[in-house]
């Protein structure tokens, strides 16, 4: 458990590491990402297990002050939600560096503007001081538009701006938003503690005024319909490792934001807000999903996919009961791990080898003869993104809308329709992409010679995040026992019963 | 010997556990999978006997064992068992009807490269129909429910490099998930208002007099009582699943699957899975029944929904020239009278029909897949003929389930079962419209059934193919032989004259009437039997087709009814041109929106800041630029005419030089003065 900020330290290390040694050899950097990654998710892992919830909550793990003349302090903690989403990062670097085992461009400087990455996550989940957070955040932006627009691949200039300005703009927000209530509460301190309780002294506008920059500017990273075209189009320009990490990582950054920062600190904000934020979540999921149905791009699909998902995060946000609420943090965790899959199959092992993403050309390939065992994989992800029972994401949504359903039932029952529309554009995707209609005589022999067999790493990587997936889907229990009592705090708790309307 | 409600998952787990291991068997291990398949269902054959016998000690009670799945704070996601007659029946049936289509495959898919995914399948799609069928818990259902689906989606499309059997599959996973989100609606609905989704929990399950009392007495929207909308949603559920009309259209495209798994999914289990579905939520079906002014009552609509359906299978049926679409709208008929039973009240004689039907459709979906296996796939009724003489076995047990299906009296189960579902419909006080569609549709029923038979054993061969054909071996037509004794010796656990199965399925002894009970009913359903098979048999057998591309003689009279017959009744077409481009459209316009109008006001938002940008730099060159060049321009020529002044000229300096100093001494000399 103390040793938790280790993984902040490892990961910034390691980043310097592979910088260094990368210019000799590339197999080097390679192996000290895996080694620095392995050993950050090893330390969340143990952390995970013998993590006892305290009635608190948050559980301090380092507190020195560090700009004293204004408050700020170097305040790192953790309760079971942070723990959840540590562990998801852990698990999403390994296995991303394992599908980037094959960058041979600048391959060190590709780990070090991923492990920084990585290390400015960690950070965001485990800070205690907004602007500390804040920091942090700031951190992991950064790296995204370097590994974008350097290893990306179509339009990457652009997707990689416009992701990167997206995020800025709603970090400025943010940090409106909390300069106001810091400012507004005396400026004494940036913890958030602190901050709650002088918010309690808010006028009510000023606490919607707050609460409106901070979630805003959160739910931009989020994913949050309308501010979410950033993230098909950053996706589709992100090398592989970055996608997964984006989807599986980056836009949980956002949510957690809303769910640690936005939520606790202005609860009457919230309480105004509540209705608009969970019908924007709703339209999300069926217009994310609607759009996903037509693409042509492959990863534009997935791309799509993830604004969905990342929909019922906000919902169960939105429902503000402590079922949703959970349910909304283990879709995180479900989501980042089936994202990251789904993103590892068509960018590292379909694209890579096949040099296009285009539906209508993959259709004529009959990939599942080629690459069986990426046609097995996608199949799997495809059944656990679409919400089949057995895989994460099942108990994830059914926990979220059983809460939803008690703060809203028709904003459930169409987010239940977007479950719909999602088994649509997968099943669609599965068929065109992988068992395509071209007869079993045509695809022949000169395809399977072109093709490279699917990597040792890739292999591991998959096993991981399908393993993953399948375990927390069969007892999300692992997970919830983590979360739950986290919500039970006295923070959430002003919150999260106090909104249900 | 007896099982516990505890051990009871062990039937679901075998075959589970055999499609885990037929997963991972290399690909040719052909006959590894197939024992490891067959096995497994076999043991969970025998588990089922032994629960049935365990159930039938006391018939009246639900066995139960629930656990905790996960929890959140106070919440508790429960799930369980549950041992009760219906349970039990419904075990012994599933598995015994799947076992000997597992055996059957081995033959009619002998020549299949991917044998062992079939079994992997197979095995998969048993475990989770045994899972819907012991499940004490509408979610644990639930999620059998979807792995049903998705194993049938597998199934339908396990030939998926033939594009119509890909898009067959899809269409019947997405049609019937439109019912599930009905279902799933009524799931959360029925878990908020009772805080729980057990079926029995020791007087706290939502089918126990103390929930469905709360249920009742609730309102919601238009008046109805909170039970009935649930019901309904749970009913939509079925619907899906069930074929049902207006979600009937997927059932006969999952024809494109192979036909041991039409036989199995299509027509003896999964489909009544949606009748199970209402048979065991019954007390919930029924809560309503007792208000007064209730705007409409569950079940009402369950019973007209199976009469429409019903009949409208059995017309479809009659203009098909496909072998497995006239049976596979034979089923969608069936399943229409199942739930007829059901919305009259009569929940016990639907599943005795459910039972009977499984063994006879079974069989006749085997027989057909023999006849498609001797004829080299060949499964377009007019160029088969003649395959009487060449395949004994095959014709007598198919004319032995095309006799259970029409419902000829007294020998065969289908008569029976019918016969009770009519009986029913009969007394039902609310309406005698599903009662007379019902009737209707047994005439249709015999006739089609008697043209399928006709066209594809008498005669004379009309294709290469058929003349070709020759009976299957033993590992076939055994299995046809066993589910043909059951076609018609299940009939008999269900007469009238001694009604052991509605004895036990209710727990409560039914009192026995003579076998003619109800003697006009019964005289006129048997006179619409013979009428329709009469009719058949005249237009049919007496003067069999002589060639593949003679017109049918119900074309010839009526082509516009045949063929709109024959396309369906076009739900395809009209789902196609509503719902199917209202998608499309939907989702171009979205994705328009969000390429042209959200990413252009994002781009706009770009280009605004941009103009900002440049903007200032306009001010910048225009204002302050412009100002600070016109100073510069003021000083230059400040400097310019200084500079004039710079001539040079030494004279001219001194001549400066020397007026400055005279002017100065004046000056001096005059302040001086002063």
């Amino acid at each position: 458990m103390n040793a938790l900020p280790c993984t902040v330290y490892i990961s910034l290390t390691g980043a310097l590491l592979t910088l260094v040694l990368g210019r000799r050899s590339p197999g080097a950097a390679r192996v000290t990402a895996l080694g620095s990654a392995l050993l950050a998710w090893g330390i969340a892992l143990v952390a995970a297990y013998q993590f006892h919830p305290s009635p608190a909550g948050l559980q301090t793990l380092v507190d020195v002050p560090w700009i004293p003349q204004l408050g700020i302090r170097y305040h790192l903690a953790a309760d079971g939600i942070s723990l959840t989403l540590v562990v998801l990062t852990g698990l999403a670097a390994t296995a991303g560096i394992l599908f980037s085992w094959n960058v041979e461009e600048r391959t060190g400087e590709f780990f070090a503007f991923y492990l920084t990455l990585i290390g400015g996550v960690y950070g965001v989940f485990l800070s205690a001081d907004a602007f500390l957070f804040f920091v942090f955040y700031e951190i992991a932006i950064v790296p995204k538009y370097f590994l974008i627009s350097i290893w990306g691949s179509t339009n990457r200039e652009y997707g990689a701006m416009k992701l990167v300005l997206y995020s800025f703009a709603g970090s400025a927000l943010v940090l409106a938003g909390l300069l106001w209530a810091y400012a507004a509460g005396g400026a004494q301190s940036f913890a958030i503690g602190d901050l709650a309780a002088a918010a309690t002294q808010f006028s009510h506008t000023q606490q919607v005024g707050m609460f409106a920059l901070v979630f805003l500017g959160f739910g931009v990273l989020a994913g949050m319909f309308p501010f979410h075209t950033w993230a098909p189009t950053g996706h589709v320009a992100a090398p592989t490792a970055a996608s997964m990490l984006l989807a599986g990582v980056v836009m949980k950054l956002g949510a957690y934001g809303c769910l640690r920062m936005a939520l606790p600190l202005f609860p009457v904000g919230f309480v105004f807000w509540q209705p608009v934020i969970a019908w924007l979540a709703v339209i999300g999921i069926v217009y994310a999903g609607l759009i996903a149905l037509v693409q042509e791009d492959f990863k534009f699909v997935i791309g799509y996919s993830s604004v969905s998902h990342m929909g019922f995060v906000l919902l169960g946000i939105a429902a503000a009961n402590v079922r949703a609420v959970s349910g909304a943090v283990l879709q995180m965790f479900s989501h980042g791990v089936i994202a990251g899959l789904l993103f590892a199959v068509v960018g590292r092992m379909v694209y890579d080898r096949t040099h296009t993403r285009k539906l209508a050309d993959l259709r004529s390939m009959s990939l599942y003869r080629q690459i069986p065992f990426a046609a097995t994989v996608f199949v799997l992800a495809g059944l656990a993104s679409m919400g089949m029972p057995g895989f994460s994401g099942f108990p994830a949504e059914l926990t979220i809308l059983i809460g939803a359903w008690q703060t809203s039932p028709w904003c459930t029952a169409i987010a239940a329709f977007g479950v719909l529309v999602a088994a649509a554009f997968t099943l669609r995707v599965i068929q065109v992409s992988f068992f395509g209609t071209s007869s079993p005589s045509v695809a022949g022999p000169s395809h399977t010679a072109a093709m490279a067999p699917i990597s040792v790493p890739e292999k591991i990587g998959a096993a991981l995040l399908v393993g993953a997936t399948i375990l927390v889907g069969l007892k999300p229990d692992l997970l919830l026992n983590l979360i739950e009592p986290a919500l039970r705090s006295p923070l959430f708790q002003g919150v999260l019963n106090g909104g249900a309307s | 010997m007896t099982i516990s409600a505890h051990n009871l998952w062990l039937i679901p787990l075998l075959p589970l556990l055999a499609s885990a291991s037929c997963s991972v068997i290399r690909r040719r291990g052909r006959s590894l999978a197939a024992t490891f398949a067959i096995l497994a269902m076999a043991g969970s054959f025998i588990l089922s006997c032994i629960a049935l016998r365990t159930a039938l000690l006391s018939p009246a009670s639900h066995l139960t064992s629930n656990f905790t799945w996960f929890g959140v704070g106070d919440y508790a996601v429960r799930l369980g068992w549950l041992l009760d007659p219906l349970t039990a029946f419904m075990c012994v049936m599933v598995t015994l009807v799947s076992l000997l289509i597992f055996i059957f495959s081995i033959g009619y898919m002998k020549d299949d490269p991917n044998f062992k995914q079939f079994y992997c399948f197979l095995s998969l799609f048993a475990a989770a129909m045994l899972g819907i069928v012991v499940a004490n818990s509408l979610l644990l259902l639930f999620i059998a429910w979807e792995l049903v689906g998705l194993s049938s989606y597998l199934l339908i499309g396990f030939w998926f490099h033939k594009p119509a059997a890909a898009a067959a599959a899809k269409k019947a996973f997405i049609t019937t998930r439109i019912g599930d989100l009905g279902f799933f609606m009524g799931i959360l609905w029925l878990n908020n208002a009772t805080g729980s989704l057990l079926f029995y929990d020791g007087g706290r399950g939502v089918l126990e007099p103390g929930s469905l009392a709360g249920l009742a007495a609730q309102t919601t929207v238009g008046g109805l009582a909170v039970s009935t909308a649930i019901g309904l949603l749970v009913f939509c559920g079925a619907i899906g699943k069930s074929g049902q009309f207006p979600l009937h259209v997927w059932l006969p495209d999952a024809m494109e699957g192979p036909t041991p798994v039409s036989a199995l999914i299509h027509a003896a289990t999964m489909v009544a899975a949606g009748v199970f579905l209402i048979a065991r939520v019954y007390p919930l079906m029924t809560a309503d029944l007792g208000l007064a002014g209730a705007p409409v009552h569950a079940l009402t609509v369950v019973a007209f929904i199976g009469a429409i359906t019903a009949l409208m299978g059995a017309c479809i049926a009659v203009g098909q020239n496909d072998i497995k679409r006239v049976l596979a709208f034979s089923t969608v008929s069936q399943l229409g009278y199942m739930m007829i039973a059901l919305g009259v009240g009569s929940w016990v004689a639907a599943i005795f029909h459910l039972l009977t039907h499984a063994f006879f459709k079974a069989l006749l979906f085997l027989g057909a897949g023999s006849v498609i296996h001797a004829a080299h796939h060949e499964q377009d009724m007019r160029s088969l003929g003649g395959l009487g003489r060449r395949m004994r076995v095959t014709f007598g047990t198919f004319a032995i389930g095309m006799m259970a299906l029409s419902g000829v009296p007294f020998v065969f189960s289908g008569y029976w079962s019918k016969e009770s579902i009519l009986h029913a419909a009969h007394e039902w006080d609310v309406s005698s419209l599903p009662f007379l569609m019902g009737l209707s549709a047994v005439v249709l029923t015999a006739f089609y059934m008697t043209r399928l038979v006709a066209e594809v054993f008498f005669g004379k061969a009309r294709s290469a193919s058929a003349e070709h054909a020759h009976e299957n071996s033993g590992v076939m037509t055994v299995p046809l032989v066993i589910l043909a004794v059951c076609a018609v010796g299940l009939g008999f656990l269900g007469t009238p004259a001694w009604p052991w199965l509605q004895s036990q399925l209710t727990g409560s002894t039914m009192p026995a009437h003579s076998l003619l009970e109800g003697g006009g009913l019964t005289v006129l359903s048997i006179v619409l039997v013979s009428v329709g098979i009469g009719t058949g048999w005249a237009l049919y057998a007496r003067h069999p087709r002589q060639t593949e591309d003679v017109q049918d003689p119900l074309e010839r009279a009526a082509p516009g009814a045949f063929g709109f017959l024959a396309a369906r009744m076009r739900f395809d077409e009209l789902y196609l041109a509503t719902f199917g481009r209202a998608n499309g459209y939907i989702a171009a316009l979205a994705d328009w929106l969000d390429r042209r109008v959200v990413g252009k006001i994002v781009e706009l938002a770009g280009r605004m800041s941009q103009s900002a940008g440049r903007f200032n730099r306009e001010a910048d060159e225009e204002g302050l630029n412009t100002g600070f060049n016109a100073a510069s321009d003021e000083l230059r020529l400040a400097g310019k005419l200084y500079s004039q002044a710079q001539t040079g000229e030494t004279h001219g300096y001194l001549r400066v030089l020397a007026i400055g100093f005279v002017v100065l001494a004046i000056a001096s000399m005059l302040g001086g003065s002063r």
